[in-house]
């Protein structure tokens, strides 16, 4: 795993693969399967050096902006801290601040910071594709920290990490996703990269949330609950928004727990000591119990943990 | 020689010149043969019966026909001129080989009432295409109260739509129809349920969901079409939809006129060449076989290429199906016009989130070379290529085409087997928001003639 040491990291720091092509990450469809797996092992990799406190300042001289549009905690301390801990300077963009509400475009503030020596900008922001014109009408390296109901392609990476620690491989694993899928950039971007690595993805909600993804490769719909948790090697609950579980998809919040929401029993459904995963933050006695998510078969912890050594690997890789 | 040619106006005098060698096709009677074609003071005369001293042209290679009719063209003016103007606007209809365009009243502020039909009207005396007002059907286009209707109709206006969006109340859709009945003139309803569209952002489907994109449904068109054809059957008026972009609506056209209603469509040349998966980066017109790259899964998405803000339009880019179903309405005539709905915006008001992109694109200048793709992928004939491009949409507003002797001449001719490749310099529009932008397209056009004059003519010798 570990290449020949390269000048600008220190000794143990895994070199990025030569074949790594990527300039910009905007989702996982463009990395292949070398490319993900490389990425994994070496977030996995920092992880460890992470744990061991090495110091390790591979982007130092880097200036990495984070635009986000939307509110976000998780992601953007990860992002933050990916970004520091490997020496690079943050500088926090005040995306709605400043621009949006001004009507200055996404492009002129990206330009504008293009100017001011940033190299690479983490994006969030809530159009969907929004990162795909800041990667062609600037010279910004982009990274999409999630953009609409499109894509979140290093939170998919941190569940691919989460879930083959404790699978050991997701080749013919099976994983179920419960919930709002056609709101979910999460979903999306799992579907994507489970099934590059070879597992199968079962999604079930309500069919007005699951409704249009029967033509996904690898991914099948299960309209029951139960259907979907058989056997299931993981399980995945996505968190169901609550401003829009008014407007339209199910009759209630009640509804929607009383028929899709996880607790233990249902769990049992699936292979034994099958993980559980959530993106966060969750909304305890609606999409799950509280007791399933503190339990001993709740991931949720590790993907948090595992959020910033991904992100690290994702900017060294980027960077190299 | 420059890259566009030369435009006249509709004020120039009329021309006069012989026409050898072109395939003339008229399709309003079936003509299709190589002859000389003589004009003089912009009528059509026959062409052994004038003088030597007349310039004569060699068109051998090209295609005569009678020129284009548009039923709906957005000019902007007043209210955005940045992005058109009347006088580039027609430019652009000139350069397609349109002769007239019917400009349609969302400008700012509408054309909703006699005085700002008469502005349009005047401003247009000096065009280089004929311009034809379709007023706004209510106030302000607010769907609230009837515009002057009987007024606005004297002054000869196309027809009346609130075009942008349907008539929402259907009671007030029904005293439109009734009360437009006796005038003779067409509702031209935009079809689309605004609730049932609501935060759409493309066709929905595979694409869209691939994309995160909220979904635009089928039943927002079919659902409008079908409710103002139980009215114009109720109502015994006339009916226009335009820029049809469903199967379903398509077939609820032709089952109403089977049962012998006064109802009429158009479609757009982008809604039968392109699909929703344009919006994930394909470019591959409707009728061509496509490899799987092309498919929502094939490939990762191209950044160059996804979420292109000038793939947005409404109503959204058709599923390949429909689109093809809608070209199949064309070859059957069901169609009774393609109509560009020429939506001229400036390119910031693209180069933004999809979500953020003004919908509409460009498509004067593009009409012809898109008919003639389909033309020479054998999807369709030449001659209802044309005889939808002019005497059909024209016969819809009181116009004729014919290139029968004493007519004023509506000419136009072209290069069907020249190629160019789009670009924004070779557009006479203001604006170039198309993703056509850099393909390579048959058909060139070499003349236009709109009332006798010779609005555009681009290396004809000695024309140009």
């Amino acid at each position: 795993m570990i290449d020949t040491p390269r000048a600008n990291l220190p000794v143990g720091t895994p070199t990025p693969a030569a074949s790594w092509r990527q300039r910009h990450l905007l989702d996982v469809d463009q990395l292949d399967r070398d490319e993900i797996i490389r990425c994994l092992d070496l977030a996995a990799e920092l992880r460890s050096l992470r744990k061991r406190r090495e110091r390790l300042d591979s982007l130092a001289g880097h200036v990495i902006g984070l635009a986000f549009a939307e509110p976000s905690t998780r992601t953007r301390v990860s992002f933050e801290i990916a970004a520091t801990s490997l020496g690079a300077q943050v500088v926090e963009l005040p995306m709605q601040a400043s621009s949006a509400t001004k009507g200055e475009s996404l492009i002129d503030t990206l330009l504008t910071l293009e100017r001011t020596g940033i190299d690479t900008v983490v994006m969030r922001h809530p159009a969907s594709g929004a990162p795909y014109l800041a990667a062609r009408a600037t010279t910004l390296r982009v990274v999409n920290a999630g953009d609409g109901t499109h894509a979140h392609p290093t939170q998919a990476l941190v569940d691919a990490l989460t879930l083959r620690d404790a699978l050991g491989t997701l080749q013919d694993a099976v994983v179920a996703i419960v919930g709002d899928i056609g709101h979910s950039r999460v979903a999306r971007s799992d579907m994507l990269l489970l099934t590059a690595l070879g597992a199968t993805v079962r999604l079930t909600g309500p069919s007005s949330w699951t409704r249009g993804f029967e033509h996904w490769p690898g991914v099948e719909v299960h309209p029951r609950l139960e259907e979907a948790l058989e056997d299931a090697d993981a399980v995945m609950a996505l968190r169901v928004q609550l401003e829009r579980e008014a407007g339209g998809g199910v009759p209630s919040l009640h509804e929607y727990t009383a028929r899709w929401g996880l607790d233990a029993e249902r769990m049992r459904l699936a292979r034994p000591g099958a993980p559980l995963l959530h993106p966060g933050p969750t909304n305890e006695g609606v999409e799950l119990t509280a007791a399933l998510a503190s339990g001993p078969r709740s991931l949720i912890g590790q993907q948090v943990a595992n959020g910033v050594a991904v992100r690290m690997a994702v900017l060294t890789l980027l960077a190299a | 020689m420059s890259l566009l040619g030369r435009f006249g106006s509709l004020a120039d005098p009329p021309a006069s010149f012989v026409l050898t060698g072109a395939r003339v096709v008229d399709p309003g009677d079936g003509t299709d043969a190589v002859r000389d074609m003589a004009i003089v003071d912009g009528r059509f005369v026959r062409s052994d019966e004038v003088g030597a001293d007349l310039p004569r042209v060699d068109a051998s290679g090209l295609i005569a026909a009678p020129a284009f009719c548009d039923l709906h063209t957005h000019l902007r003016q007043p209210g955005a001129e940045a992005s058109e103007t009347i006088e580039s606007g027609t430019r652009a209809a000139a350069h397609g080989g349109y002769a007239t365009v019917c400009a349609m009243p969302n400008t700012e502020p509408p054309l909703d009432e006699p005085a700002r039909v008469a502005f349009v009207q005047s401003s247009a005396s000096r065009a280089s295409a004929r311009v034809r007002v379709v007023a706004a059907a209510t106030v302000g286009r607010a769907g609230e109260q009837m515009s002057a209707l009987g007024e606005l109709a004297e002054m000869g206006v196309a027809g009346f739509s609130d075009d942008g969006a349907a008539i929402a109340s259907p009671r007030l859709a029904r005293s439109l129809l009734a009360y437009l009945a006796p005038l003779d003139l067409p509702l031209m309803e935009h079809a689309e349920d605004a609730a049932l569209a609501d935060g759409a952002l493309m066709r929905g489907g595979q694409t869209a969901t691939r994309l995160g994109l909220s979904g635009w449904p089928a039943s927002a068109e079919v659902t409008i079409v079908e409710r103002d054809i139980a009215l114009a059957a109720e109502t015994g008026a006339r009916l226009h939809l335009t820029h049809l972009s469903t199967a379903a609506a398509l077939e609820a056209v032709r089952r109403a006129k089977a049962g012998g209603l006064r109802v009429t469509c158009d479609v757009t040349p982008h809604h039968l060449a392109m699909t929703d998966a344009w919006v994930a980066g394909d470019r591959s017109f409707a009728w061509e076989d496509r490899d799987q790259a092309a498919q929502p899964f094939g490939a990762p998405l191209d950044p160059s290429l996804a979420y292109d803000g000038r793939c947005r339009v409404n109503p959204p880019l058709p599923s390949r199906e429909d689109a093809l179903a809608l070209l199949a309405g064309v070859v059957d005539g069901t169609v009774d016009a393609i109509a560009t709905d020429h939506a001229p915006h400036a390119a910031e008001r693209k180069a933004v989130e999809f979500a953020n992109a003004a919908p509409g694109m460009v498509g004067l200048e593009t009409s012809l070379s898109i008919g003639l793709a389909a033309v020479a992928a054998g999807r369709l004939e030449l001659g209802r290529l044309l005889a939808t491009m002019s005497s059909r949409p024209a016969a819809l507003i009181g116009e004729s085409r014919s290139l029968s002797y004493g007519e004023l001449a509506d000419l136009v001719l072209f290069d069907a087997r020249a190629r160019w490749q789009v670009d924004a310099g070779l557009l006479a529009s203001r604006s170039a928001n198309t993703p056509l932008i850099g393909m390579d397209l048959p058909g060139v056009v070499r003349l236009t003639l709109a009332s006798g004059r010779i609005t555009y003519a681009y290396d004809l010798a000695p024309l140009s």
